[in-house]
């Protein structure tokens, strides 16, 4: 079985925001909603280093866990989805998540929150509609992963610095170009969202 | 000579530059084991930049500029609390409440009149007075059950009627507690203003406590308008009040003086407040009608019992008859003369 995670090479990114646009673009996104973001660590200073970021798709998420209406869940492929008929826009897994992925549409007075709106790894929605339908893409936005493909932001990351996949392939991936090249900043977010972080034999001495 | 000199200095200069490069670690960690500059060497890295502050946060080209946080772990901590302490926490104080109160019932019984009833009424809240009370309350009410629906309806409502229905009631119930939550706030904001003067601590305080609140059957403790029980629950109400409006509009404004921690924290203290909240209620609610006879009238029917007031609020009664005395002293015609 598959678990899929995303992966992102801060050694590589250019802070392009290509997976922002193109994420943007494929679901159709609301404005005012961005569900990946490219974010510069310690900008103009040496050692900079940027991170594409958007809903890591965590283990035990905590998101799913606080949610009072239970409506966030893992699929089998590990991928979190969540029904947007049952949320209630109460703003729990916002506070939850670690990696501020859910956002929401301002929908009247004061804080009042519309259905919560994250990265859904390209993988439709968790609602009831088909997958693949009018419907789950109006709702939630594309659906690839049902076509077997993966999240359009990695896939078209000119510096294939973002990285999507089953984690243990797209781990070895990183592990292989560690190695290869002798540095690493480590995989962002590894830990807090898998408990676990990539072991590299050498070289990647910062691991 | 003027060569060897020359030569000399060229010596020391590269000794010198030797040294300094020895010395310089990242100069001499710098390298890749290809020979190229090692950019790892002075790279941000996530674990020493979880070490020096609690979340990482950078610059970020969208304009919204606050999810420049990148990760902020302490969010598996709140969800913790939320999931674990919360729920053990509410649960324990709020059936602790209700136990004790059922054993208090079970073996003492409700405070009854000991002189019995005179029959004779004598005013104790203004109909203001009760419109007030039971704004607080009614919108407490409100409150406390959708409140409680947010932690406990998932465990206990949401496996009865499923999730669509239990959906579709906690977005009524979000929406309820939101904008319930202003009545709440004009209440409690009013009875304030009108009940803190009845409210200082006084002597008399002390010696009602003392006497153990009256709820010693032979003995019936000094008390004024409100005795040092309802003080109690006057002050702690209001401190609870405070604290869970405070948290609670925080978290109706996100981002307004707050950031993702800061809404963290205002949800633990407005859980944790409540919960307390709910548990002195509930018990203010048991002595205000099933634990003490006669009790509820002064906030139903706004009148009281003579004999009721004579054995809880001596001291408010006294003055009280006093002042009907001076308005009507005996022997004078009921009917205000004409002037």
């Amino acid at each position: 079985m598959a678990r899929m995670k995303f992966l992102c090479d801060a050694d590589r990114c250019i802070d392009c925001n290509a997976c922002v646009t193109a994420c943007k673009n494929e679901n159709e996104v609301p404005w005012g909603i961005n569900r990946r973001r490219v974010v510069t660590i310690n900008d103009g200073k040496p050692g900079e280093r940027s991170v594409s970021m958007a809903c890591m798709h965590c283990t035990d998420a905590p998101c799913a866990a606080v949610c009072p209406v239970e409506c966030i869940f893992p699929t089998e492929d590990g991928i979190v989805l969540h029904s947007k008929d049952q949320c209630i826009g109460c703003g729990y897994c916002f506070y939850a998540c670690p990696f501020g992925a859910p956002q929401y549409p301002r929908i009247g007075n004061f804080g009042s929150r519309g259905k919560m709106d994250k990265c859904t790894y390209c993988a439709g929605g968790g609602g009831p509609e088909a997958p693949g339908s009018a419907a789950e893409f109006a709702k939630y936005g594309s659906n690839r992963f049902g076509e077997g493909k993966l999240p359009l932001c990695a896939e078209m990351c000119s510096t294939k610095s973002l990285l999507a996949g089953d984690g243990d392939v797209i781990a070895e991936i990183y592990k292989t170009r560690v190695e290869k090249r002798g540095f690493g900043s480590g995989a962002w977010g590894w830990t807090t969202a898998y408990q676990e972080d990539i072991e590299v034999s050498s070289g990647g001495s910062e691991l | 000579m003027t060569t060897f000199v020359a030569r000399a200095r060229i010596a020391i200069g590269a000794l010198l530059l030797l040294a300094i490069i020895g010395i310089d670690p990242a100069f001499a960690q710098g390298l890749a084991p290809d020979g190229a500059p090692n950019p790892t060497a002075s790279a941000v890295n996530e674990q020493t930049l979880l070490q020096q502050a609690p979340s990482i946060q950078g610059r970020i080209d969208i304009p919204d500029t606050k999810s420049s946080v990148l990760i902020q772990p302490v969010g598996r901590k709140w969800d913790y609390f939320h999931e674990v302490t919360l729920h053990w926490t509410g649960a324990v104080v709020i059936l602790g409440m209700i136990a004790v109160l059922a054993i208090a019932y079970l073996i003492m019984g409700p405070v009854r009149i000991s002189a019995g009833r005179s029959g004779r009424k004598v005013r104790r809240f203004s109909a203001f007075e009760r419109f007030a009370h039971w704004l607080t309350a009614g919108s407490f009410v409100v409150l406390g059950l959708t409140g409680l629906n947010i932690t406990f309806g998932k465990k206990l409502l949401l496996p009865l009627i499923g999730p669509d229905a239990f959906s579709s009631m906690s977005q009524a119930a979000k929406v309820a507690h939101n904008f319930i939550s202003f009545a709440f706030v004009i209440g409690l904001v009013l009875i304030v203003a009108m009940w803190i003067k009845d409210n200082i601590p006084r002597k008399v305080d002390v010696d009602w406590l003392k006497q153990g609140g009256g709820f010693i059957k032979s003995k019936h403790a000094p008390a004024g308008r409100f005795n040092a029980g309802e003080k109690a629950v006057f002050w702690l109400a209001l401190g609870a009040g405070i604290a869970i409006a405070v948290s609670g509009y925080l978290l109706l404004f996100p981002f307004y003086g707050t950031n993702i921690a800061g809404m963290q924290i205002a949800q633990i203290v407005h859980a944790i407040v409540a919960v307390l909240f709910v548990a002195l209620i509930i018990a203010h609610i048991y002595i205000g009608t099933l634990g003490m006879e006669g009790a509820f009238e002064a906030m139903g029917r706004g009148e009281v019992d003579l004999n009721w007031a004579k054995e809880h609020h001596d001291q408010w009664l006294a003055e009280e008859l006093a002042k009907e005395q001076r308005a009507h002293p005996p022997g004078q015609a009921s009917a205000t003369p004409a002037e």
